[in-house]
């Protein structure tokens, strides 16, 4: 017998996944298998059990820009090892494999364009850099998304997926929670909406920064969001979690999200809400 | 007194002085200026460890059972210290403190984070590691210092936000991350001074001062050297590496520009001298008071945007 046993068999460690390769694709959880194809289609949610995979900025930025034109906005800035971190490998090379397996520059891409005919900006993590974390880089994109959108007037969309602050960039990764906040702040003056969409995973600094501070706080189902993990908090109190914990439902249901939007129906939900935030429906007052 | 593995040198010392002045020596005994050497000896020793203090000696000195905690200093270096409890909503976390008081008559609202000192009562501070209410007892004292045009000290202290399972359910992340927020336009001044451990959000969730200041034998970054370590090392073993690579000792967060200075600490550390140490952290704390109460409220919430946006250190000369 096990010393240490999980209690219930509900209990499933998820660790995110990069969209998968190959045809025949297995889904999490239920272990079903869908083609490839049926999932692209369909912003990569299993039709049948409604499971999110993870989706890269590319992906988000074609589900919700109009004919998928946009146009990206500083691009070009990459990290400068500050700090010439070397753990088991260089900071540096890790850096340069990353750019080369995913052919992006860091964790977060920044795009302007219209949705459903309203104009976004739409700021956009991805996890699959560095677990999606936050150094300098994506602190700065996130800043200069903010300042953009406050100086054109144009409603901000954050999408979060991101283990945390970026470690190997230290105290300045720590500093870009205070960066971000204090852009958000200036937004918030300004009147310029803020929707904060917090995908699986959202997590630690990120989570302690500008993805709780949306004027909107929406999440996917079942994305897990939170400040530390789960793992951390099993070793703090000695038990298990309850089901569910973490979940963007159970969020929901404390009081932290404004509520849960599928992924095939976020470009119609965030329409609905803009269109009555820009006044769209509003007849001039008769005399 | 209690030595750390490094400081085994000088305790060995310390204790041969101890052994010889219990003995009773006689007036003009060869024994006297023996002892006196010693005492030199141990000074010198003392000195030269401390100038030479590698990263992860800092952290050992910043989580030193006997350093002086936020209590400690608001006893040394304020007057008529009334403390105020709880965030309106909740509870009172007593992991953070705070209250109005002055210092050299100058009327301040000075907060900080608090650990026990024995058993009991680091289990009543729950280590130092706040929950929500905390940061919500803090901002909720911000912004009466705000309203009385009062200026806010904060002191850090703290090994991490407390990472547990009602913390999370109340909203860990939103109240650090609304603490943020409001702290960036707060329109009174704001001085950070880092007394101790400084870890991640935990501690920036009451730390976003116009000045920030570390004391000479703190740490502040991102993720512990040891949580460093088991991530990225997979095993806690190399912490001392970790706490190298992190960068996070004051001289390190000077060069990188994250602080505007370092409040030296007295020889052997900040426990060893309570009164000397609460006198270099009084010295910098009246001379920043000074300086930002001559600011107006828009200079000031200007001032503190300017500063944590231009934080942060990346190459734009394309990928």
């Amino acid at each position: 017998m096990s010393w240490f046993k999980r209690k219930g068999s509900n209990i499933v460690t998820e660790t995110p996944k990069d969209m998968p390769e190959g045809v025949w694709v297995k889904v999490p959880v239920t272990g079903e298998t869908v083609h490839r194809r049926e999932l692209e289609e369909n912003a990569w949610v299993c039709p049948v059990s409604g499971y999110h995979f993870s989706m890269d900025s590319k992906g988000y930025f074609d589900l919700l820009f109009d004919s998928q034109e946009y146009t990206e906005l500083f691009s070009g800035i990459v990290s400068a090892d500050p700090l010439s971190f070397t753990d088991r490998k260089p900071y540096a090379d890790r850096l340069k494999e990353m750019q080369k397996k995913t052919g992006l520059e860091d964790a977060a891409r920044v795009a302007v364009g219209k949705s459903r005919r309203n104009d976004m900006v739409v700021a956009c993590m991805d996890f699959r850099f560095i677990g999606g974390s936050m150094g300098s880089v994506v602190g700065e994109k996130i800043a200069r998304a903010i300042d953009y959108a406050r100086e054109h007037k144009i409603p901000l969309l954050i999408i979060s997926q991101s283990g945390g602050a970026r470690m190997m960039e230290g105290v300045l990764s720590l500093m870009q929670l205070a960066k971000t906040s204090a852009k958000l702040a200036q937004l918030s003056e300004a009147g310029v909406p803020f929707i904060s969409l917090m995908t699986n995973p959202t997590t630690g600094g990120v989570t302690a920064s500008y993805a709780m501070l949306g004027d909107f706080n929406l999440g996917e189902p079942g994305a897990l969001i939170g400040f530390a993990g789960p793992r951390v908090i099993r070793q703090t109190i000695g038990r298990d979690l309850p089901e569910g914990f973490q979940t963007a439902e159970y969020l929901l249901e404390h009081g932290f999200l404004d509520f849960i939007v599928p992924r095939t129906q976020l470009k119609s939900r965030l329409a609905k809400l803009l269109n009555v935030l820009n006044k769209k429906y509003e007849q001039p007052l008769q005399d | 007194m209690n030595y750390l593995d490094f400081e085994k040198p000088i305790a060995d010392l310390e204790k041969k002085i101890e052994e010889l002045n219990a003995i009773r020596i006689p007036e003009n005994d060869v024994l006297r200026p023996e002892i006196e050497r010693l005492q030199q000896r141990v000074h010198e020793l003392r000195v030269s460890i401390f100038s030479n203090l590698t990263p992860w000696q800092r952290v050992q000195l910043a989580r030193h059972p006997e350093r002086p905690y936020t209590l400690d200093y608001i006893y040394k270096i304020c007057e008529h210290f009334s403390e105020l409890h709880g965030d309106r909503k909740m509870s009172d976390d007593k992991a953070v403190v705070g209250g109005f008081a002055t210092i050299d008559g100058i009327s301040v609202m000075i907060i900080g984070q608090q650990k026990g000192r024995d058993t009991k009562s680091r289990q009543y501070r729950n280590f130092g590691m706040s929950n929500p209410e905390g940061y919500r007892k803090a901002l909720r004292l911000m912004k009466l210092a705000e309203k009385f045009d009062i200026p806010v000290i904060t002191l850090l202290d703290t090994p991490g936000a407390f990472p547990g399972l009602e913390a999370e359910e109340r909203g860990q992340a939103e109240a650090i991350a609304e603490n943020l927020r409001e702290m960036a336009v707060l329109k009174v001044p704001i001085v950070t001074v880092v007394i101790g451990e400084g870890a991640s959000g935990g501690a920036l969730g009451i730390g976003m001062g116009n000045e920030v200041y570390m004391m000479e034998n703190t740490w502040y970054s991102v993720i512990s050297p040891e949580s460093c370590s088991s991530i990225l090392w997979k095993t806690w073993e190399y912490k001392e590496q970790a706490a190298e690579a992190l960068k996070l000792t004051a001289a390190d967060l000077m060069n990188l520009k994250i602080i505007d200075g370092i409040i030296p600490e007295p020889v052997g550390g900040a426990h060893r001298d309570y009164d000397g140490a609460a006198a270099a952290l009084k010295k910098q704390l009246l001379e920043s008071l000074r300086r930002l109460k001559k600011m107006s409220a828009q200079e000031l919430v200007d001032q503190r945007i300017d500063k944590y946006s231009n934080m942060g250190v990346v190459d734009e000369t394309g990928a």
